[in-house]
């Protein structure tokens, strides 16, 4: 393709979008709100993932070892379970860290009376993990270590966080699925819309000899322009309003803050503004693509 | 325009276009074009004429390679139309000119940049686009309307640009049908008298046409179609009416 053509070939995409400018909109409009639709949910999502995994951070196991084992077999047991891959983090509490927790927690100065240390036998390995549906995985295996004594854990945090973690998952998939056919749909009835109306000078284009890729490009790049201004409305307006409805519910209730983390807003935009545009381009590039397709045959 | 140098060869060489036994159905109905036998050589002038529904638009169609035959042979500027790849089929139709009676002109393009779109097809350069389109407008005698929107001109206007459309990549054959099937009889005849003179330069002209007055003086090849048969193929030949 010689450049002069190439340009021509960016030009008329360029122009086409003034050309028809109605189903330009339309276009643009359809794209947009599904990709709004899209980042919203994306929004949402990862904030949702955000709140259960710092929950999840916070589900540990406690090891306590057998009475008057060695600090030597202690560190071995320590090492054994860091090497553990669903293993993320590991802390020893020694006995008297483990009472003075106790007293600060739930006696005050009422613990002062205590001449021993009730919780002599309670050093113990808190334990948390990178993946709470492990956990059982790992009580199994720690249960089975020479030396532990007893292993406690949340099976209920972990069984309800493993489940809310599915339930977003299949619940994500799903809209994303149902997102992209609606927006496949729309587009698709949007082009041909648009296509039918310029059928004639695809069949003049063609009865001078242009090839189906000098007929095409214009349309595909029309299509990518299209998808990509689609896709990049939507993120504007989705930035401002994150920041809007993140720093309202940080404000309202401000007592929440403790319990939930949000996401920032660029940590969304860091994934979210690729994905957009990339799914704005593509749609673009297909729905233009597969349409023109169906009227070169002549 | 330049004009095209006519090569000396054999008859078999000279034999633009062949047409044998050609016959052409569609899906629903009785077939279009039956037996249908025509050889056409380089430089010739030839009228089609016919009634609705003769087969005319059939087989200028064919001849465009916009429909393909049902059975027969047909052959154009050597391409084997039946046989041609669809890759094949743009660099074919680069060497055929065509006209139709709706001009067919991009409506949202000026005058000038219809006639370019010709050229940028076959990947001309900028350069020699700026020199050609001046040049062909002038022999179609609108060299002083190249800004002009289609729906700014006249009938008679916009088949000229039509005409300029078809003639800058210099085609071999020049399609026209109903070429003055929307314009008044001045406008007609001076579209008729640009086509004699391209092809007295050396194109190929068929003109597909339902008028009866134009066939009849210009004493030219005319072939004659009757409900997809060749009734008539008569050198100097005039409109035979249907009765």
């Amino acid at each position: 393709m010689r450049i002069s053509s190439f340009f021509y070939t960016l030009r008329q995409g360029f122009r086409n979008l003034f050309r028809n400018k109605l189903f330009t909109l339309a276009s643009i409009a359809t794209i947009g709100a599904c990709l709004f639709l899209f980042g919203l949910f994306y929004a949402i999502v990862t904030n949702f993932e955000h709140i259960v995994r710092t929950a999840e951070e916070g589900v540990s196991v406690w090891v306590f070892f057998d009475e008057g084992l060695e600090d030597i077999r202690i560190q071995q047991i320590g090492d054994m379970i860091a090497k553990r891959p669903e293993v993320s983090d590991i802390n020893f509490v020694s006995a008297e860290e483990a009472w003075e927790g106790f007293k600060e927690e739930y006696l005050g100065e009422y613990g002062d009376g205590f001449t021993e240390n009730p919780l002599e036998n309670s050093a113990n390995y808190q334990v948390y993990l990178n993946d709470v549906s492990m956990q059982t995985a790992l009580v199994t295996y720690l249960e089975s270590v020479d030396g532990v004594r007893q292993v406690n854990r949340s099976e209920l945090a972990a069984t309800t966080l493993t489940g809310v973690n599915a339930l977003i998952a299949y619940v994500s998939v799903g809209i994303i699925v149902i997102l992209l056919a609606v927006s496949i749909f729309l587009i698709s009835n949007t082009v041909t819309i648009g296509i039918s109306v310029r059928k004639e000078e695809i069949n003049i284009m063609k009865y001078i000899g242009a090839t189906d890729f000098f007929v095409r490009s214009p349309f595909v790049v029309e299509g990518m322009l299209i998808g990509l201004i689609g896709a990049a409305i939507p993120l504007g307006f989705i930035y401002t309003l994150y920041n809007i409805v993140l720093s309202y519910v940080m404000e309202r209730f401000s007592m929440l803050s403790s319990l939930l983390s949000f996401v920032t807003v660029e940590e969304v935009f860091h994934v979210l503004v690729p994905v957009s545009l990339g799914l704005g381009v593509g749609i673009g590039f297909l729905g233009s693509f597969t349409t023109v397709r169906k009227h070169l045959r002549v | 325009m330049a004009t095209k140098k006519r090569k000396k060869s054999t008859a078999a060489d000279k034999e633009i276009i062949t047409l044998t036994n050609v016959c052409k159905a569609y899906s629903t109905g009785a077939p279009a074009l039956k037996d249908v036998n025509l050889h056409i050589s380089r430089g010739e002038f030839v009228f089609i004429v016919g009634d609705s529904g003769s087969g005319k638009s059939t087989l200028i169609k064919l001849l465009l390679r916009e429909l393909t035959i049902t059975s027969g042979y047909i052959n154009v500027m050597g391409y084997d139309l039946s046989k041609i790849k669809h890759r094949k089929i743009p660099k074919f139709r680069r060497n055929l000119g065509i006209v139709f009676q709706d001009f067919r002109l991009l409506k949202d393009r000026n005058v000038y940049d219809n006639v370019a779109f010709a050229q940028r097809i076959i990947q001309k350069s900028n350069k020699e686009i700026k020199k050609n389109v001046p040049s062909i407008l002038a022999i179609v005698g609108l060299a002083g309307k190249y800004k002009a929107k289609p729906k700014q001109l006249s009938g008679g206007e916009q088949q000229r640009v039509a005409l300029a459309r078809a003639l800058i990549n210099q085609p071999t054959i020049l399609l026209a049908d109903e070429p003055t099937g929307n314009l008044d009889p001045k406008n007609s005849w001076e579209i008729m008298k640009l086509l004699e003179q391209i092809n007295e330069n050396g194109t190929t002209v068929i003109v597909v046409t339902h008028n009866r007055e134009i066939v009849n003086a210009m004493q030219k090849r005319v072939v004659t179609l009757k409900r997809g048969v060749i009734v008539s193929d008569e050198e100097k030949g005039g409109y035979i009416d249907e009765d």
